[in-house]
Parts: structure tokens; sequence; C-alpha cells
């Protein structure tokens, strides 16, 4: 048996096609991100090594705002945790304590998950639609008229008229991992804290919602990650208009390269967003550290 | 004794309320939920007339089911549902296979660089596409391969490898290697074992790899809006948003083609619900 698992050819079998494709298509293009992030190209002319003053562009003296869009995605980040998720850990509470239709509620809140965001970015045109849309027709018929706005043209209101969307779509997935981490605590547990006379509220306060706290950072850190790299409803609700108001850094990376053909300075945003997700994963990890990992 | 019944009573009374308070906000948030699928429903059966007469949310007053004969007339719509069928199934099925044969050898099979190779392989679970789109844009570029199926296939596939090879080694850590050994001193090969003896055992990881593979590149836009420009090849998120801006005059068939884009995703949901649920909870547990 060992002298089969030992087999060098057999594992170069098995391994080499996943390796080399992983290799070829996401390894190797990351460290070109980083050579192309050190030049000034336009794509196609000649390439001049310019050192590290694409970066130095995106902080210092930055025209195009940069830092403007990366503002944008931590405040996309900031209502995702402080929002979002405790948004999603009641609604998992709730339907982890089993209750009529458990598994129906999970079903139907998690759909708009599954929903492309081209059509998704089409549902909430017709919702903040100046004229016909939902928002402006509903506050027209109650009289509030002077409240109507062109949410998504509104240099003061767009961003907030993106995080709703953002928010609502993904909250279904929050609830289905943090409804998964509910129901893997024993219920005895729960019980016993009852039966000593906590009401539910501090049962899930003291009990519940430390044991899940894995799960909980694993929902931030998804949570935060996927605000650094937002892109799809943005691209497709505003393309980071008006006046960049609704900028984030991938649709500015898009614009910079594939309009502006600012190749290297265009890589520099790129590998910025991936050293801000690293960093902003092991800062989570950190932060969240549980001082002893309870165990059951 | 009275007394106290009568406080019980009330406390079951209170109880009562306190469930009713929390069903109906259940339901609430489920009419919320659904509501995008009601609205483009219903949005596929009506006509501007009606759209721009302010019925946005009311149920048609003709059900107009000529919108889907004119979403579908010309066959475009059907290319770009075919794009993506075919662009998904493809990477479906080649990061399934790869990634099964790359978690056996790092699970099962003794070599030195195995521990490395997994945590390469996990890594890229952090890596977001911007870190290689610009890259493998001016590779398919030089090599004349953009707009070509290969041009989302192979980025998609290499993308799914490490959720995949996540999914099967843990699978694999926890599946008895009795049969293997059995297998080995019947003289059956290490290809033969793994083909016929271990990948069925994988099925229900395989299941999960292939949803939730399927699931997050059927809408995937990112690598779609900046390689394929060819309407030949364009996948539905791209295909749809072509067709917007080319029928802004005319709704109702926008949204019967936005009906055809989401029904692959909502038909899998409907009919394999908890499976769905499960393969996005894999996914995403992953430490």
């Amino acid at each position: 048996m060992n002298k089969v698992l030992n087999d060098k050819k057999a594992i170069m079998f098995f391994v080499l096609p996943a390796l080399i494709l992983f290799l070829a298509i996401v390894v190797v293009p990351i460290m070109f991100s980083m050579y192309y992030s050190l030049l000034d190209w336009n794509g196609f002319g000649g390439k001049e090594f310019i050192g590290l003053k694409n970066y130095v562009e995106l902080f210092v003296n930055n025209t195009d705002g940069f830092v403007k869009s990366v503002g944008n995605s931590f405040k996309i980040a900031f209502f995702s945790v402080f929002v979002q998720i405790p948004l999603a850990l009641v609604l998992a509470l709730v339907l982890a304590k089993g209750i009529k239709g458990e598994g129906f509620f999970r079903t139907v809140y998690f759909i708009p998950v599954l929903l492309s965001s081209v059509v998704i970015g089409q549902l909430w045109r017709q919702i903040y639609h100046p004229s016909l849309g939902l928002i402006n027709t509903l506050l027209t018929n109650i009289g509030l008229e002077n409240l109507t706005h062109t949410w998504l043209g509104d240099v003061n209101t767009a961003l907030m008229a993106i995080m709703v969307p953002t928010i609502w779509q993904w909250i279904g997935y929050h609830m289905l991992l943090l409804y998964a981490g509910a129901k893997s605590i024993p219920t005895q547990l729960r019980e016993a804290a009852l039966i000593d006379g906590a009401n539910e509220f501090q049962t899930n306060i003291r009990i519940i919602i430390p044991l899940m706290k894995p799960v909980i950072k694993i929902c931030v850190i998804m949570a935060v990650i996927g605000s650094m790299k937002t892109f799809d409803l943005i691209f497709v609700l505003t393309g980071g208009g008006p006046v960049h108001a609704t900028d984030v850094p991938s649709t500015l990376l898009i614009e910079t390269i594939f309009s502006k053909f600012r190749y290297g300075y265009g890589s520099s945003m790129a590998i910025f967003i991936v050293i801000e997700c690293l960093v902003m994963t092991v800062l989570i990890q950190r932060l969240l550290k549980s001082k002893s990992e309870i165990t059951y | 004794m009275s007394k106290h019944s009568t406080s019980q009573s009330q406390m079951i009374k209170v109880n009562k309320t306190k469930k009713r308070i929390i069903m109906v906000i259940l339901i609430v948030i489920a009419i919320i939920q659904l509501f995008p699928l009601y609205w483009l429903v219903s949005f596929s059966l009506k006509n501007n007339a009606e759209i721009f007469a302010g019925n946005i949310i009311g149920l048609p007053e003709v059900y107009r089911f000529s919108n889907y004969s004119v979403a579908l007339a010309n066959g475009e719509i059907i290319g770009y549902f075919l794009n993506s069928v075919l662009v998904t199934c493809t990477t479906v099925i080649v990061s399934s296979v790869l990634g099964a044969m790359a978690a056996y050898a790092i699970v099962r099979m003794k070599w030195k660089l195995s521990k490395i190779t997994l945590l390469l392989f996990l890594t890229g679970l952090m890596i977001p596409l911007h870190a290689v789109l610009l890259p493998l844009f001016v590779v398919l570029r030089d090599l004349d391969m953009l707009n070509s199926y290969l041009a989302l296939i192979l980025p998609y596939t290499a993308f799914s490898l490490p959720v995949a090879i996540f999914i099967f080694t843990g699978f694999l850590e926890s599946i008895p290697k009795e049969m293997e050994e059995a297998a080995c001193i019947d003289g059956a090969n290490i290809y033969r074992t793994f083909f016929s003896i271990i990948i069925p055992m994988l099925k229900p990881a395989i299941a999960t790899v292939a949803i939730f593979t399927f699931l997050s590149n059927w809408n995937e836009l990112m690598f779609a809006v900046t390689f394929i420009s060819d309407k030949a090849f364009k996948t539905l998120p791209v295909g749809i948003r072509a067709f917007v801006s080319k029928y802004t005059t005319d709704w109702g068939p926008i949204g019967a083609s936005m009906v055809i884009a989401v029904l692959p995703t909502i038909g899998i949901y409907t009919l394999l619900s908890k499976q769905v649920q499960e393969s996005f909870r894999a996914a995403g547990i992953k430490g």
C-alpha cells in the first residue's frame, strides 16, 4: 500500500493538472500585476519603470478620487458588519430555535443570493426610478413630495442607495452560515440556562452568541472582504457615478485600465485591493480571537 | 391557587402574542425576499404602457406572453443562454475532476510537498479576481484569445479549484481507507482505485462542489465584461446588459429575458434547496 501511495508518477498525474492551471492563472498573474504596478505603461507602447510612483499617486496628490473610493468601500464594510450581520444573526437565532416554517423561511431568505446582480440592478433601478419608482410614488402618495429624490443620481444619496441593495442581497447568506452555527450548539446548553432562570434574551447574549464566535468571525471577514472587492451591483447601478460618489476601488480600477489605459497605475490599485484583503483578514482574526477557545 | 393559574395563563397569552408578532415579521421579510421574483415575472408579462402608467408592482392587466417570443425571436438570448451553459458546465466538470484528483493526492498519497501545496491552493480562497484581471487580459489579447470560450473557462476553473479542493480534502479525511486498501490488495492500481472506488465515494462532496461552482460562476460579471465583447461569446449577465441597452424602449421583452436568465439558478434551487444551502454553507465555513 505504502509503495502505491509513494508512486511519484501517480502523484504528478493527480496534482499537476490542477497545480499548473492554478499557477498559470492565479499565482503567476499576481506576480505580473505586482510588476505592472511599478510601470508607467499604456498597454501598447513602451514600459517605463517608475518604482513606487503609482502607489504614491494613489494616496499623495491623488486626483482621481481613489482615497474616496477606498473610503466608500469602508463605509459599505461598516454597514455590512453593523447592520447586515446583526440582522442576519437575529433571524438565524429566531429560526434556529425551532419555529413553525423554519425550513421555508430559511429557503426563502436565501433567494436574492442566487440572482444575478444584473437582474437585481434592474429591480432597484425601478425602485429608485425618479418619476415611476416605488419609493417616490409612495412618498408622493402619502404627501411627502418634497422628500422625493433622484436617489441614484444625487451625489448625496447615491452611496446609500447602493448600500441598501448590497446589504439586502447578502443577508440570506450570512443568515445561512449563522443558522448552521447556532444549530451546532447542543440544545442542552440553552435548556440549562433557561432552567437556571435566564430569559431568552440573556441566554442568547451570554451563552449562544459567545459560542457562535467562530462563525460570526467568518461572517465578519466575508462581509469586510466582500466590501473591499465589491463590484457587480455598483457597476450595474451607477458605474461609480455620479461624479465618483459611488466609486469603489474595483470600479475605479476598471475605468483606469480600460477607459484611461493606465495599465501600471490600475495594477497598483489591484495590488492595493489584494493587500487590503489580506491585512483585513489577519486584523479581524486577531481582533475577534477568542482568548480561550471554548470546547463542548 | 387561582391567582397562580391566572398569572400562568397570562404568561402563556403574552408568549402567544410574542410568537404571533415574530411570525408576522418573518412573513413580511419573506415577502420582501420573494418580491424580486414576483416583480420579475409580472414585469415580463407587461407592456410599456402599463409600466410607464405607473403599474410597476401590480399584476399585469393582460398577460403578454408575446414578450417571451420577442425576447427569444432573433436567437440572441438563446445564444447567451447556451454560452452560459457551455462555459459554466465545462467549468463545473473540469474543476470537480481536477480538484478531486489533487485533493486525493494531497490527503492520501505520501510526498513531501503535500502540505505546502494544500496551503497554496487554500490561499487562493482569499485572492480577489482583481489581482489577475489585467495580466490575464494582456495575455489573452496577445494570444488573440479574447472573445473565446476558453477566455472564461480557464479563469473560472482556476478560481473554482480552491473551494473544490477545500471541500474534497475535508471530505476525504472523513472517509475510511479500508476500501482503498482492499482494492490495492486485490491488485487494482492507483488510477483504477481512484476512478472506480474514490470517485463514487466522493459523490456527496462532488454534488456540493458542483452546485457551488455552478451558482458562483453562472452570474460572474467582472471577467465576462472585460474579456468578452463579441456577441457570439457573451454569457447571460453581459448579454442581458447589452439587451437592456438595446431595447430601452421595450421593457416587456427585457423582463422576459431576465426571467430566462434566472430560470436555471432558481430551478436548481427549487429542486435542490437543501443541497444548495449545504454547498454554500460548506464553501463558506473555511476557517
